[in-house]
């Protein structure tokens, strides 16, 4: 039999029973447009987590006040104001330590002009700034001697930038923070979202001198809201965090067997889990788009077998022609492949469709691989030839002579 | 009288001169028998002995059951016998593989069933060119090929047409161009005019008569009419299994 004619027999036979076909068809599609959405949900999920990752900066430590306790009661860490702008110097000075970032923040409004906007107010020093590893778009960070002299300066996130002035280039415009003017010295660079979720873009940075003295009215004066810090190395972190929770002890003055009154937390860590499960949430995904896409090769398989059994005499007639087994087994195999193969192409654009879908209704990212196009291509291919295989053979071992004996 | 063979039909071989040489079908001891469900067997066949040369028109005649389309099959190689030995040209039918024995099927036998056997999915043009498709011949040859058997049955203006658009002659005249795609040397026809009138009937052995004439081919015909039976020039009358007359027809 010629190569180049079994597909057009196979077409044929296909084309002989459209309904029949479409719906075997349709479980592949949906099997395979499943697949292709998953995957790229998924990924897109990763992609997320994994740009938050970068953006926040490597081998950071997070040192908060509190799990402070009461009476018995606890409260959650950030509640007591027990960390000093003298604590983080005195964290500056450890060996394994190599940047440190003191943070006071609070909410505030703005105003430029008729526009206002109410957002977070980091105060913060010019560290901060390296150990998120976090650039200025335009202008100039401020400096040590603006955050000494607590000059009223500030650096606009993109989210920020683009609410109170448009189009318009705010270096060197004045800003109100709580009616204070400030003069704006830089846009910071696009940040994204964070791991949980929060606009990084919507934020303004001044100094924290200024922030603490002039902006926000401190019950404990000198007191920040959280350190960051970042250790010399990966292999460093844990051995800075012995070392932060020893020297911090020490200052507070915490006797043997008394709780901390601050926590560490190893952003690392978290990062490292949160790409953990995004990367375990692609795999289930993909598991359970691969259910459906077995369940169709099973219709699939059903719908060759009922084909053989009906077809019986066909195969008859075929063979006392001239037809070999392999001939026959051959045809319904391509059958069957030609069946996925078709059925993926529209599952494939199907997927692709959907993700674009849910992308626009959900506000997701999603992210769609050449990897996965193909990846689930091969997969509806070998189904076909998986669950074509035992109803092709099954065609091809009949005995002619019972074949056309067949009604 | 003029010949108005069409081209591609060849000279006729005169039927008497092929008996000399080694006969194309020679059968020697062929039995064969059906398992029963309670165990057991019905024997279908009985030490059947024939022998048939190039050229021959041979009807096979015996009432139902008599074991007579049981030999048709063994002989296309459709069915494998119990016992005895089948030769085809000189060529043992019983030691070929599967692959061997559909080559045959496809080069050297022809079918013609009574119930026609067409694809009724395809044109009648894809039906007659199916054995060809089978041979590996390339497609614009099929083509041509099946339009001049088409024509040589008379149906050369229908070649588009599904099988169910035709009458019971026509279609099975398809069924014999069918059958002579590969130009096979032997022709297997298993009531072939069962399913038709009278009239038709003669029209489709009229055919069959001009082919085993003009072309040479030689034919076995299973039938139930001794009308049909008497275009043939032997008869072999079958009864339980066995062959209980082999000569000339006069029924």
């Amino acid at each position: 039999m010629n190569w180049h004619a079994v597909p057009a027999e196979a077409w044929r036979a296909l084309g002989a029973n459209r309904l029949r076909t479409a719906l075997t068809m349709l479980g592949m599609i949906i099997g395979v447009g499943a697949v292709v959405l998953m995957l790229a949900v998924g990924e897109g999920a990763r992609g997320t987590v994994t740009q938050a990752i970068n953006a926040m900066g490597s081998e950071l430590l997070l040192v908060s006040p509190g799990a402070s306790s009461s009476g018995g009661f606890r409260f959650g860490s950030g509640t007591a104001s027990t960390l000093t702008l003298k604590d983080a110097e005195a964290v500056a000075q450890l060996a394994t330590v190599s940047a440190v970032a003191p943070v006071f923040h609070s909410g505030a409004q703005l105003v430029y002009g008729p526009r206002n906007w109410n957002t977070t107010v980091y105060g913060v020093t010019p560290d901060y700034l390296l150990v998120r590893s976090w650039n200025l778009e335009s202008g100039q960070p401020f400096t040590l001697t603006d955050v000494r002299r607590g000059t009223r300066v500030a650096l606009l996130g993109q989210q920020v930038a683009r609410s109170l002035f448009g189009d318009q280039d705010p270096l060197n415009q004045t800003i109100r923070i709580k009616s204070l003017p400030f003069r704006v010295v830089g846009v910071l660079e696009r940040k994204g979202q964070s791991l949980d979720g929060r606009d990084q873009d919507d934020i303004v940075m001044v100094p924290i001198n200024t922030a603490q003295t002039k902006l926000f009215g401190n019950p404990f004066p000198g007191t920040v809201r959280f350190i960051t810090v970042q250790a010399r190395s990966a292999e460093l972190m844990e051995d800075a965090e012995a070392d932060i929770e020893q020297l911090l002890r020490g200052r507070h003055r915490l006797a043997k067997g008394v709780e901390n009154d601050f926590t560490i937390r190893d952003l690392t860590a978290v990062a490292e889990t949160a790409a953990q499960s995004a990367r375990a949430m692609t795999v289930m995904l993909g598991a359970i788009a691969s259910v459906s896409l077995l369940v169709g090769g099973i219709g699939i398989m059903n719908i060759m077998l009922v084909s053989v059994t009906e077809r019986t005499r066909e195969i008859g007639i075929r063979m006392a022609i001239g037809a070999r087994h392999r001939d026959i087994l051959l045809q319904f195999l391509l059958e069957a492949l030609l069946l996925c193969v078709l059925g993926g192409l529209v599952g494939i654009l199907l997927g692709m469709g959907g993700s674009q879908l849910v992308s626009e209704l959900a506000e997701m990212t999603v992210i769609i691989t050449g990897d996965s196009i193909v990846l689930s291509f091969l997969f509806a291919a070998s189904t076909g030839v998986f669950f074509g295989f035992y109803p092709a053979r099954k065609a091809a071992l009949l005995k002619p002579v019972e074949a056309l004996r067949h009604e | 009288m003029t010949s108005l063979a069409p081209s591609g039909l060849r000279v006729a071989a005169p039927p008497t001169g092929a008996r000399e040489s080694a006969p194309l079908i020679q059968v020697t001891g062929l039995c064969k028998e059906y398992p029963l469900a309670g165990g057991g067997a019905t024997p279908v066949l009985r030490d059947v002995r024939l022998a048939i040369a190039s050229g021959e028109f041979v009807a096979l005649m015996g009432p139902s059951g008599s074991g007579k389309s049981t030999l048709l099959n063994i002989l296309g190689g459709l069915d494998t016998p119990n016992a005895g030995d089948y030769r085809l040209a000189g060529q043992a039918v019983a030691a070929l593989s599967p692959n061997q024995l559909a080559n045959l099927r496809n080069r050297q036998i022809g079918f013609v069933f009574q119930g026609f056997n067409l694809l009724q999915r395809s044109t009648i043009a894809e039906n007659v060119a199916l054995p060809l498709l089978y041979a590996g011949v390339r497609k614009a040859e099929r083509q041509r090929r099946a339009r001049e058997l088409l024509e040589q049955v008379g149906l050369g203006h229908r070649a588009d047409a599904r099988p169910n658009q035709l009458s019971g002659g026509q279609q099975q005249r398809v069924a014999i161009a069918r059958a002579l795609a590969n130009r096979p040397p032997l022709i297997l026809a298993d009531e072939p005019t069962g399913n038709l009138d009278t009239q038709t009937s003669e029209e489709i052995m009229a055919l069959f008569s001009r082919l085993n004439v003009e072309q040479g081919i030689t034919l076995l015909l299973v039938t139930h009419e001794p009308d049909v039976a008497r275009y043939a020039r032997r008869l072999v009358r079958f009864k339980d299994g066995r062959i209980v007359h082999d000569g000339e027809v006069n029924v």
